[in-house]
């Protein structure tokens, strides 16, 4: 079994009579980049915070290298924070903000200055020791911020949005960068941000929270393919969600009536007739025709089609409003606008959610 | 190109009409009511004093010698202690107070610093008096201490250096948790949790982030007690019954009792240069932009 470098058991946190964190249970493993993506509000800042000892948890276990840390100060915790608006001090130059961790803790002057080296090496910052934090870009204090968290050498690193306050360019560019030091440092990166493309990009695993709740804890991989609810569904990429009641089942194919009118089939396992069923079909796999196809009845009118450089989106809606989400590498010049579509997919493209709720 | 020539051509009137009209007005004030007596203060601590109390426009440097006289070394150092002091309870006692309030929430802690300026807004003179029937041999504080069993005989607590302090404090400690109150305030909390997250402890957080970026408000508050309570005469008088001198006394009696106007001037210019070297001092520790923030 591999090693849990973090866990949470049974947490919750309440502030005042708000709920942000109910009976989590989440393991974080030696070495894995998990990034905790949700909705502003749904508490993963939140279990971040308690995680470095900000905050407390009302009740629960939390563990850091199987230890227990609830009643630990966040100085007494080897875990450290890289905060969303970096916190440098701003009275320290940036060599003195780097060496903060290491001049509290009264190490050697010499191996400071060793260590500080290493770390503006490892960020790419020669030459910036001297500079106030204010004299600085905000890409620039990022990483002073993340060579002040790492030189302590924590077996955790905790990143509160940290590239939120940059543009989308030079995001990308860090998120590139980060995944490519956590790699070489084989430190544990836990990562909260709301952007799921950054998720995506830089994640092991994912959690994906919603209202104080894990809703799935999976790699990105898993998540897009197969969403355990429709809220991930709609919160991981674009998708297009057909709710249904499964009519019949024959070996891995479901048929079923849609609640609003209409008929699908897809691969799904663990259904039975009766069930209700929720079908997810992500745009660039949805399949449209000008004529009904069989073991479909799901009909659409043309609402716009927008070229966005990479691709085409159309956009149709169905009877009851609901808006379905096409998306193409190549113009379709038989779909014009009002036109009437049937959709359907290929079996295996949609992917069966049941709402356990 | 154009445009310099024109700017040249214009007459000296026309291109300083706005900062006549705008700076001119304040600029006069401060040239007739603060300038020119402080001229006039300066001049005449540089005079002798006439057999009538009047001033006589001699050149002389008699006033300053006579400063260096052990009977006014000693109460221009007393005064000097007493505001030393004064200045450093304030801090002690206001740091905490405002760094409590600067912690709650914002239409809290607008309550809480009326709280702390309402004694500012009482008639000093009453306040001052009433210290004095509170600190009386056989006032309640007395009473009080010798009904426990506390003391066997009433303490003189009035007309001592004990009390002065005391009337100093009630007077400046409005003035100490304002500026600092301000400095804390603006305080990002966000660099406290990065200090203890590194690994700092409360008190070596306090040290290394919370003192050194405060400052500014720590010196505001130097400064905002140090100065009125170097010269503060009132409070001395009412409360000192007489007894303890401080040199806001002395230059009072100077003016307006022994009528040596040359020797008042020359302490009250003593005490201004004290004053500029304590702003002299703050320049260096704190950038212009916070000394607007405190003023």
């Amino acid at each position: 079994m591999a090693e849990h470098i973090v866990q949470l058991e049974k947490v919750n946190k309440y502030f005042g009579d708000n709920h942000v964190i109910q009976d989590l249970y989440l393991n974080i493993e030696q070495g894995e980049f998990l990034t905790l993506l949700g909705p502003s509000g749904c508490g993963k800042t939140t279990i971040l915070r308690m995680i470095a000892g900000f905050e407390e948890a009302t009740n629960g276990m939390i563990k850091v290298e199987g230890e227990r840390v609830e009643d630990k100060e966040p100085f007494e915790r080897n875990v450290n924070t890289v905060f969303q608006s970096y916190a440098l001090f701003p009275h320290m130059t940036v060599y003195d903000n780097i060496a903060y961790g290491l001049t509290v803790a009264k190490v050697p002057k010499d191996e400071i200055k060793e260590r500080v080296k290493e770390m503006l090496e490892l960020v790419q910052l020669m030459g910036f020791e001297g500079r106030k934090p204010d004299m600085m870009s905000g890409g620039q204090k990022q990483r002073v911020a993340i060579a002040r968290a790492l030189i302590n050498r924590p077996k955790v690193l905790l990143l509160d949005e940290p590239l939120g306050a940059l543009d989308l360019q030079l995001r990308k560019q860090m998120q590139i960068e980060l995944k490519r030091l956590q790699q070489k440092l084989n430190i544990t990166f836990v990562y909260v941000t709301h952007d799921q493309e950054e998720a995506m990009t830089m994640s092991d695993r994912i959690a994906v929270l919603q209202k104080g709740v894990i809703e799935q804890l999976d790699t990105p991989d898993e998540i897009y393919k197969h969403p355990a609810s429709k809220f991930v569904a709609n919160f991981i990429g674009e998708s297009n969600l057909f709710d249904g009641v499964v009519e019949s089942v024959d070996g891995n194919t479901v048929c079923a009536k849609l609640v609003d009118g209409g008929r699908m089939k897809l691969d799904a396992e663990g259904f039975s007739a009766g069930d209700a069923i929720t079908a997810c079909v992500r745009p660039e796999v949805m399949g449209y025709s000008l004529e009904p196809v069989e073991g479909f009845d799901i009909k659409a009118t043309v609402k716009n089609v927008i070229f966005i450089g990479s691709q085409y989106k159309m956009y149709a809606f169905l009877d009851n409003g609901q808006e379905i989400k096409i998306n193409r590498t190549k113009q379709d010049s038989n779909v014009r606008e009002g036109d009437t579509i049937w959709l359907h997919w290929e079996n295996d493209d949609a992917y069966g959610i049941k709402e356990s709720v | 190109m154009e445009d310099t020539i024109k700017t040249k051509r214009m007459s000296w009137g026309r291109r300083n009409a706005p900062a006549i009209a705008t700076a001119g007005p304040v600029s006069f004030w401060m040239i007739v009511f603060v300038l020119l007596p402080m001229i006039y203060v300066v001049v005449i601590s540089f005079m002798s004093r006439n057999v009538y109390g009047g001033i006589d426009f001699t050149f002389t440097l008699a006033n300053y010698k006579e400063m260096m006289e052990p009977l006014y070394l000693k109460v221009i150092w007393k005064s000097f202690k007493l505001a030393v002091l004064t200045t450093v309870i304030c801090l002690l006692l206001g740091y905490p107070l405002a760094y409590y309030i600067a912690g709650k929430p914002s239409a809290t802690a607008a309550k809480l610093i009326m709280l702390v300026m309402i004694p500012y807004w009482t008639n000093s003179l009453v306040r001052l008096y009433s210290y004095n029937l509170l600190g009386a041999t056989n006032g309640p504080i007395n009473n009080f201490l010798l009904k426990i069993g506390a003391i066997e005989a009433p303490l003189d607590l009035l007309y001592s250096d004990g009390i002065v302090i005391v009337g100093l404090l009630t007077a400046m400690l409005p003035f100490s948790v304002l500026p600092l109150y301000t400095s804390i305030e603006k305080l990002d909390k966000s660099l406290l949790e990065a200090s203890k997250d590194l690994g700092a402890n409360a008190f070596t957080t306090f040290r290394k982030v919370t003192i050194p970026l405060t400052m500014p408000g720590i010196v505001g508050c130097i400064l905002l007690v140090f100065i009125p309570s170097l010269g503060m005469y009132y409070v001395p008088e009412a409360l000192g019954g007489g007894k303890v001198m401080l040199i806001g006394s002395l230059i009072r009696n100077q003016f307006l009792v022994t009528k040596n106007w040359p020797f008042g001037a020359s302490l009250a210019i003593l005490m201004i240069l004290m004053t500029l070297i304590m702003m002299w001092i703050y320049t260096r520790v704190a950038s212009l932009d916070d000394l607007e923030e405190v003023f």
